[in-house]
């Protein structure tokens, strides 16, 4: 236990599970998880840093690993991109968002990899009262993401559409175009306008707070004696090998999500 | 869980990076992929135009091979029906050559047979003088009997 004093389970877990958070201004919305978002910064910039690095120093000729890996990567979500969004130049935006957010997320899951006491041994430096490493175990991560990419469907719904075509589509669809199926069909298209960035945030929020929790639920029975130590061990590293496919898996379905929210707003119903 | 301003400022980093990706990160490689697939295009065709010139000139070389083979075979069939010719031409003048030497050998023979006839007969009228001589135990007039003697020889 880090803090290097007995704490009772719920205390390690609501220690390890609070955000570093500063005031702004006042009432509760005004506050910053300044943990989630430099944790988040930080990655991103390695992550689409270390692609424009390589990216730089790319040659149309025979690449170097480095460069092979990153199109390796770029192929992978490129493809993804290609079977999915068939209404205009992907390359244009759609499929370097998704490589965004396939890399961002995926390095953002990532950190749940990384033994929550040992970094809170550094992180304590910055904030003695938590300091959690894992953005996307952080709800207001995964909802920036969620409704940026829910905006960016509106906006390229408007964009395909006019914005005459999306009211129309609004009222319209999916039930027909009878006056008195309006109501019907707004409220359908409201249910799923509002399940989309709920279900696209929450489900990555969910595994990756999860995954967290049982985390901690494990290294607190390894604090409980040699017994606990070896088993809990063991079940950690078990646990952390299947975290491996959910961190990728989450990122993997974040960014086909992306893909296929953004594709669906282009289409004409 | 509890929303806050945390996610605005999520959100602005969010779009940064997807801009950033979507400006310096993306372009460039794939303006460097897509080149490669052009260079790696133009070499299979390339390629492809290599072997298909190489079928082409391979075709060639064996019509001309086939064209060599004849033009020689048609030469041998000349130069052996030319050696046919030359050896019935060989033939037909060592006959007559033969033939020539044959009479003239003939006349020859003939000529020695009556040479020899003549000696011959020569020397049976000196015989048949002596014998007379001998059997007339007398001497012949040679020169009175010659007219004799020459009408003896000329039976002969």
């Amino acid at each position: 236990m880090a803090a290097g004093k007995e704490l009772t389970p719920t205390e390690y877990i609501g220690h390890h599970l609070t955000h570093g958070a500063k005031q702004l201004g006042d009432g509760g919305f005004w506050t910053l998880h300044y943990d989630s978002l430099a944790v988040a910064m930080l990655l991103g910039m390695v992550g689409i840093g270390f692609l424009w690095w390589v990216v730089r120093g790319a040659t149309s000729g025979v690449p170097n690993k480095r460069q092979a890996f990153v199109e390796l990567l770029v192929g992978f979500v490129d493809n993804q991109a290609k079977g999915i969004f068939r209404h205009g130049d992907r390359n244009r935006f759609i499929a370097p968002a998704a490589l965004t957010v396939f890399v961002w997320v995926l390095l953002m899951n990532a950190m749940d990899f990384l033994p929550v006491d040992i970094v809170a041994l550094g992180t304590h430096g910055i904030s003695e009262h938590g300091f959690r490493i894992v953005p996307t175990a952080d709800v207001n991560t995964t909802f920036a993401l969620a409704l940026s990419v829910w905006l960016l469907m509106i906006y390229y719904s408007i964009a395909a559409k006019g914005l005459g075509g999306w009211v129309h589509e609004l009222f319209c669809t999916p039930f027909g175009s009878n006056l008195l199926l309006w109501p019907f069909n707004f409220l359908f298209n409201c249910i799923e306008y509002l399940s989309k960035p709920l279900s696209h945030s929450l489900r990555l929020y969910g595994n990756m707070y999860a995954g967290e929790l049982i985390f901690l639920l494990l290294w607190m029975w390894a604090a409980t004696g040699l017994v606990g130590t070896v088993f809990g061990s063991v079940l950690a590293l078990g646990w952390a090998i299947f975290h491996i496919l959910i961190v990728v898996l989450q990122a993997y379905i974040f960014m086909m999500l992306t893909i296929v929210y953004l594709s669906m707003a282009h289409e004409h119903h | 869980m509890n929303i806050n301003f945390t996610l605005f400022a999520q959100a602005i980093v969010f779009a940064a990076f997807i801009l950033f990706t979507v400006k310096f990160v993306w372009p460039p490689l794939l303006r460097a992929i897509e080149q490669r697939q052009k260079t790696i295009a133009d070499g299979l065709a390339a390629g492809e135009q290599g072997r298909r010139d190489l079928e082409a000139s391979a075709e060639r070389a064996d019509q001309e091979i086939a064209g060599a083979r004849s033009r020689a075979s048609e030469i041998v069939s000349q130069a052996e029906k030319r050696a046919v010719q030359m050896i019935e031409e060989a033939k037909t003048s060592a006959k007559a050559e033969g033939e020539r030497e044959k009479t003239a050998a003939k006349a020859e023979i003939e000529q020695e047979v009556s040479r020899a006839r003549e000696a011959l007969r020569e020397q049976v009228a000196a015989l048949a003088v002596a014998g007379a001589e001998k059997i007339l135990r007398r001497e012949v007039d040679a020169a009175a009997h010659a007219e004799l003697l020459n009408g003896v020889k000329q039976q002969l």
